[in-house]
């Protein structure tokens, strides 16, 4: 089976900043990834990198075999614009950790924006499948309040919904819990759960919540100082690694109880 | 009591001048605010240096003076005629205050938090759609306050164009006093009086803008 999404020594740099030194990852189609890292390690940017929200610096990266960030113009290799960006991220979607839900939008409006405008459904049609895909999160009952009047977690879900009506071939999910209050951290896990057992889609979870790792992931990157140090079966990788970094790493999360 | 109805039916003659340039001018303004501050947040280097080089030279230098331009240079020097004095006072306003205004759409526009822009591109909105369909319903509710203001502003600016000869309120005051010279102080109180009965809804506008503005952009 060819991977769905390819990282070919890609590398960022934020000015003087080397936040990623050369990343190699093949994501499998409908496979369950959890990245892990102390903050700053670069786990966000490596999700940030696929959703084209940032360029890289170095390396490729390919979705289906499609080079993401470069193009060809008569032979010749150019920087993608922003119409080969927009063929390419169609299979890309992406929930954040403040989930970004549009304020001057009801939660149905939310969910249909992409559906009538980038894929030109009809209304009717889009309204039918916002309304499942909300159902499916728990949200049923809610299409027409606006985002200032849900908690957190309900925000969250929506945002999920509204990722899922584009029916991606890759999900990421930017520390979709960090936000929250911890008694609605549950809530959004179990959509998560949800997805990760009934979809074929990639998912790639950059994550604090290290036991939920443990229970969906696939394979578990411990990012490290810009490079991937270590990955391997969620269990090999939390409770056999012998990396001394990623010890102390998970030590430092087990004594602040968040694990 | 008599006289100053007297000085008010006479310088309602001028209202419809001052009125229609008012309307005039605020909606080019309008329109020049949304295309130049737009202009001014493209990634086209070139596009955002003209845009940025008119609304410096426009902030920068006086409305009347500007008038003058258009009115005595421009006609001269370039042989372009810009039609009726009329036109050529709606066309100085709306630069003028287009000028302006288009800051406050540009910095709106800035202001909207990034993760908007970050969640429209995740559901692959083009640019153009995520501009229409995230960023500028929620920068407009933040333009509202300040648009009541400048709309305040260009109506006073209209009283400019009695220069160029037209014949607005402060014209026919003008005609009033020098007609009338004992009456000079009542003459003006009354184009005052006139102009702060035309900005009374402008600032009701301007007052329901600002509640709006606060509401945030929440429903």
């Amino acid at each position: 089976m060819e991977p769905v999404v390819q990282y070919k020594e890609v590398q960022k740099s934020f000015g003087d900043t080397h936040v990623l030194k050369g990343i190699n990852l093949d994501i499998m189609p409908s496979e369950k990834i959890a990245i892990i890292g102390p903050s700053g390690s670069g786990k966000t940017t490596i999700i940030r990198l696929l959703m084209t929200l940032a360029e890289p610096t170095g390396g490729d990266i390919l979705v289906d075999g499609k080079n993401l960030w470069k193009m060809e113009v008569n032979g010749k290799t150019k920087t993608a614009n922003e119409k080969h960006l927009g063929a390419v991220r169609d299979d890309i979607g992406m929930v954040f950790q403040h989930f970004n839900l549009f304020p001057h939008k009801t939660i149905l409006e939310n969910c249909t924006l992409p559906l009538t405008s980038v894929q030109k459904m009809d209304k009717t049609e889009a309204e039918a499948l916002a309304k499942q895909m909300l159902d499916r999160v728990g949200l049923g009952d809610k299409f027409e309040a606006y985002p200032a009047n849900l908690s957190g977690g309900q925000k969250q879900r929506v945002a999920m919904a509204r990722a899922l009506v584009m029916k991606p071939k890759i999900m990421l999910f930017d520390e979709v819990t960090s936000a929250l209050d911890p008694e609605l951290v549950g809530e959004v896990l179990e959509v998560i759960r949800d997805l990760a057992a009934h979809e074929d889609m990639a998912m790639v979870l950059v994550t604090h919540e290290m036991e939920f790792a443990l229970e969906i992931a696939d394979r578990v990157l411990f990012l490290d100082e810009g490079v991937i140090a270590e990955s391997g079966p969620a269990d090999d990788v939390i409770n056999k690694s012998e990396n001394p970094r990623l010890q102390e790493f998970l030590k430092r999360f087990r004594s602040n109880g968040q694990s | 009591m008599d006289s100053a109805l007297n000085i008010l039916s006479y310088l309602s003659q001028g209202l419809w001048t001052t009125v229609s340039i008012f309307l005039a001018a605020t909606f080019f303004s309008f329109v020049m605010a949304f295309f130049a501050g737009l202009c001014r947040v493209v990634k086209n280097p070139l596009v955002r240096g003209v845009t940025t080089a008119y609304v410096e030279i426009f902030r920068g230098t006086s409305l009347i003076v500007q008038l003058f331009w258009l009115y005595y240079a421009v006609p001269m020097l370039f042989g372009i005629n810009l039609g009726s004095n009329w036109w050529v006072g709606v066309i100085a306003i709306a630069l003028n205050y287009g000028a302006y205004m288009s800051e406050v759409v540009r910095s709106s526009v800035l202001s909207v938090d990034e993760g908007q822009t970050e969640a429209a591109i995740a559901l692959n909105l083009s640019r153009v759609q995520r501009m229409r369909h995230v960023i500028l319903p929620q920068a407009l509710r933040l333009m509202l306050p300040e648009f009541g203001n400048y709309m305040i502003q260009i109506l006073k600016g209209t009283a400019l164009v009695s220069l160029i000869g037209l014949t607005d309120i402060l014209y026919y005051g003008d005609i009033y006093r020098s007609t009338n010279l004992d009456e000079g102080p009542l003459a003006y109180l009354m184009v005052l009086i006139m102009y702060f009965i035309i900005a009374l809804p402008l600032i009701w506008l301007s007052k329901k803008g600002e509640k709006i503005s606060k509401k945030g952009v929440a429903g």
